[in-house]
């Protein structure tokens, strides 16, 4: 199980999104994935994100002007 | 043995999901004939959508959610979000039907990301067989929109797209031909809708049939392209650079602050309030910019060339005109390089009647 980190910061949304949902791709399921972002609204839209396509998110945490979220990455449901 | 009927297979359809009321009818009218809906959400760049909110403060009250993302959890699909930020430059800088009132390529855009669909449908189908899509969903409505949306542009849009009659609108497909999806009995057509025109009501009125109460404002206004002063400042961009080409950033920073042109080489965008500050200090080691020391004051990016000392107190007189000093005899402006090198500039703040309406390009 791999522990990984994302750096989408300076990116505004939804540009975090699809890096999240790019490296989700690419890891396996139970894969732990923190995604540090500076757009705020990566907040709610990385958990929603989240929410619709089957992962967990484990933690949400702000430091400084950062935003991390950490999940863990459900089962690949779609062919697309 | 009684005879049996094998259960219907469940079809598949992908949805372009906006974030406005339309698709998200056109996926909950699919979804209510049993169909499998994902939704897909291409990121031109030139967006509304959630990060002008985030950037302006004056904004920050306003719910920061990705429309997209909240239709996709409220009607319970999966979305996947696709940046085509760069293939879509050239919708927008050689568009084969041309522009509507703006820069909106709108027929070229649609036919772009219904064949960015077909191939994802294709690709699908290929690597996953059953488990692949059998159409495409858009919430086009015949007569919604003056340029994309016309009876005479949907076949256009089916053709031109790859998608022929793969694509079915389920707001309008009463208005139109019969389509696949139709043909082979995957939906029923007589469940379906013949909106036509630019009359909301019927939308309204299906959303309160379906329960949905809160759903973003109508389409139209999700794109930039679409808007008069943004179409002017990428305009100006290309006339001052002599050719039409752009980069994600240039885009951005269209959104943000005021942007004063004093001469062909060089504009200045000037934050207007805070949060605009916050996104502009993120571009700092790009461009030379400029922010009032002796005061507060906005900060301002050069996108172009300071030639000359004449100049570089021009830019810093008209940063001072948009400080607090504006009334002062004299303000103390920093002026820094990309690399971090600064100087300080004393001028007196610009009169307004100092920068010609001319100068103001949005």
């Amino acid at each position: 199980m791999a522990e990984q980190q994302l750096d989408a910061r300076r990116l505004l949304c939804p540009m975090p999104v699809i890096k999240t949902q790019n490296r989700v791709r690419e890891l396996e399921r139970g894969d732990i994935l923190t995604v540090t972002c500076t757009d705020p609204g990566a907040l709610n839209d990385i958990p929603a994100w989240c929410r619709i396509n089957g992962h967990e998110v484990l933690e949400t945490r702000e430091s400084g002007h950062d935003v991390l979220i950490t999940l863990r990455v459900g089962e690949a449901r779609s062919a697309l | 043995m009684s005879e049996v009927a094998p259960p219907p297979i469940q079809r598949r359809a992908i949805a372009l999901v906006s974030g406005g009321l339309d698709s998200m009818l056109a996926v909950k009218v699919m979804q209510e004939q049993g169909v499998h809906v994902e939704g897909v959400n291409f990121f031109t760049g030139f967006c509304v959508e959630g990060h002008t909110h985030a950037i302006r403060k004056k904004d920050q009250d306003k719910d920061k959610r990705n429309n997209a993302l909240w239709v996709a959890e409220t009607l319970g699909i999966q979305l996947h979000i696709v940046d085509i930020s760069e293939e879509y430059k050239d919708v927008v800088l050689n568009p084969k039907h041309g522009y509507g009132a703006n820069l909106n390529p709108c027929l070229d855009c649609k036919i772009f990301m219904v064949n960015q669909a077909t191939l994802m449908l294709n690709k699908a189908r290929e690597l996953a067989g059953e488990k692949g899509f059998d159409f495409i969903v858009t919430g086009e409505v015949v007569g919604q929109r003056p340029k994309s949306q016309r009876k005479e542009t949907m076949p256009i849009i089916s053709r031109e797209s790859g998608a022929d009659d793969r694509l079915l609108r389920p707001l309008s497909a009463r208005n139109l031909p019969p389509t696949l999806p139709e043909r082979e009995g995957w939906v029923d057509r007589e469940r379906l809708h013949g909106f036509s025109g630019r009359n909301r009501k019927p939308q309204m009125a299906l959303a309160k049939q379906f329960g949905l109460e809160e759903y973003a404002q109508p389409a139209g206004g999700c794109c930039f392209l679409t808007d008069e002063s943004y179409s002017r400042k990428l305009t100006d961009l290309w006339t001052a650079r002599n050719e039409r080409r752009y980069e994600l950033d240039d885009i951005m920073l269209l959104k943000v602050g005021r942007h004063i042109r004093p001469a062909p080489h060089y504009k200045l965008i000037i934050s207007r309030e805070e949060g605009e500050n916050r996104f502009l200090e993120g571009y700092r080691y790009q461009f030379t910019s400029l922010t009032t020391a002796s005061c507060p004051g906005p900060l301002a990016l050069v996108d172009g060339t300071l030639e000359n000392e004449e100049q570089r107190h021009q830019a810093a007189a008209i940063v001072a005109r948009y400080s607090k000093g504006r009334g002062d005899d004299q303000v103390v402006v920093e002026m820094r390089e990309p690399g971090g090198v600064a100087r300080e500039l004393t001028v007196t703040p610009a009169h307004p009647d100092d920068i010609p309406l001319a100068w103001n390009v949005g």
